[in-house]
């Protein structure tokens, strides 16, 4: 074994009321170690790095392939997934933190629902169930097909939301993520004959689409390098027509 | 209406920042620059927009009730951030940080400047090229008015920014790179049009 070793500065939380503390902890140094494995590390030997036996820090992982955003945590100042954060191109201490926009609930462990309930909030599916077979749907050309995909990638991590300045407690925006994938079902050839009822979504109450303030982090910190920013502008530009088409249009307003 | 009102609101917030508060700075720096000529044409662009028709009425509706409008919801606007420029320290970022804090500088500063000018005239002060003189005679005044003229400057350039994604002019990253570099030059210009102003009356 050798003799190096990796120092880990972990911010942790016991419950979702209890109050916040920072645990130091050094583990011995293997080749090609990720956040995860140090994280497992820790599973197998929970002593801190005072000597001291502590309880095993938890933190959620499902794919390790960052293709599911569970295992979001604040690594270094920077949210982001723990499986692709290699321990040779981190700073050391590795500082990890929760992703604190959301509601802590133990350690590593945050309660991202909010993600999934702006989800539903804008209806981000294509309706496709009738008491009949409705039969198949419209084509979409390749390059549209290609287009959207680079969308579709979003993984609902809630890294966007924590990079965000404006999604935090004192107020209600929704966060990018689900705001672009607006712009996703939109463009779908089926999902667009619920356009105007997204974008209306969007207008409607606090927290909405005109809550960003373009501080352009959410474009910055996507690990998916989904086009953030320009979905939201893009949805700007929509919402504008929709207001109008709502307020001088005729009642055909969808 | 009443569902949607904070679109509204926001949506009105960045509109009237343009259209009219906007226009009214251009206005104004642009009469200010004939500061620049000397006393007498100072005081006669100024004397010519002391007396034009309907001055109380385009004073409320398009100088008054807009900013008003404006600096109130602004307040709220800017205090809804928890700003994170440590850990995102991107140039966007940052113009969303300056944008926050410059509004609320030039609100500081406008309160004094109204207060010193046009409140001041209406107790019956005569507004002319002596009374600018006057005020910054005092360094820590002319200093205080760059850096009003300055905050005014940035915060609208930037906000002309932020109004072309708002209303979905700019939806390109393209689109928004070139109108950083317009809106740029448009801070530059202004800039250079108030501080010239100012210093002119020194």
């Amino acid at each position: 074994m050798s003799e190096k070793t990796i120092r880990l500065i972990i911010t942790r939380q016991k419950d979702q009321d209890g109050k916040s503390y920072k645990e130091e902890f050094e583990l011995p140094y293997r080749e090609n170690m990720n956040v995860i494995s140090a994280l497992m590390e820790i599973r197998r030997n929970p002593y801190n790095a005072q000597g001291e036996e502590t309880t095993a820090v938890s933190w959620e992982a499902s794919c390790l392939e960052e293709v599911c955003g569970a295992c979001s945590m604040v690594i270094n100042g920077k949210p982001r997934q723990s499986c692709t954060a290699l321990v040779d191109q981190l700073e050391q201490p590795i500082r990890l933190e929760p992703m604190r926009t959301f509601p802590v609930v133990r350690d590593l462990v945050v309660d991202r629902s909010r993600m999934f309930d702006s989800l539903k909030r804008v209806k981000a599916w294509v309706p496709i169930d009738g008491t009949y077979d409705l039969g198949p749907g419209p084509r979409m050309p390749e390059a549209k097909r290609q287009w959207a995909y680079e969308l579709s990638k979003c993984m609902t991590c809630g890294v966007c939301l924590e990079a965000c300045p404006n999604v935090n407690d004192k107020s209600e925006f929704i966060g990018p993520a689900a705001l672009s994938q607006v712009r996703l079902f939109n463009a779908h050839p089926t999902g667009a004959m619920h356009k105007a009822e997204r974008l209306n979504t969007l207008m409607d109450g606090d927290g909405g689409l005109s809550n960003c303030g373009n501080s352009q982090n959410c474009v910055q910190a996507c690990p998916k390098g989904i086009p953030l920013t320009t979905s939201i502008a893009a949805l700007n530009r929509d919402t504008t027509l929709q207001s109008f088409k709502n307020f001088f249009g005729s009642d055909n307003n969808f | 209406m009443a569902q949607n009102r904070e679109y509204f609101l926001r949506k009105m917030h960045s509109l009237l920042g343009v259209i009219p508060v906007g226009l009214f700075i251009i206005v104004h720096f642009g009469v200010n620059y004939f500061s620049t000529r000397g006393e007498a044409e100072y005081n006669q662009a100024v004397n010519f927009m002391e007396n034009l028709p309907f001055r109380y009425t385009m004073e409320i509706f398009i100088i008054f009730l807009p900013i008003l409008f404006h600096a109130i919801y602004g307040i709220y606007i800017a205090f809804q951030a928890r700003h994170n420029t440590n850990n995102f320290s991107y140039f966007r970022n940052w113009m969303f940080r300056f944008q926050r804090i410059s509004g609320i500088i030039v609100l500081i500063f406008m309160a004094w400047h109204v207060w010193e000018t046009r409140i001041a005239a209406a107790m019956g002060q005569e507004v002319n090229f002596d009374m600018m003189a006057n005020i910054v005679e005092n360094p820590v005044a002319l200093i205080a008015y760059i850096i009003g003229i300055v905050s005014t400057t940035f915060h609208f350039a930037n906000g002309l920014w932020s109004f072309g994604i708002t209303w979905g002019i700019t939806v390109s990253p393209r689109s928004q790179q070139i109108s950083t570099y317009v809106t740029l030059g448009v801070f530059l210009a202004l800039t250079y049009v108030g501080v010239a102003s100012i210093l002119a009356f020194v």
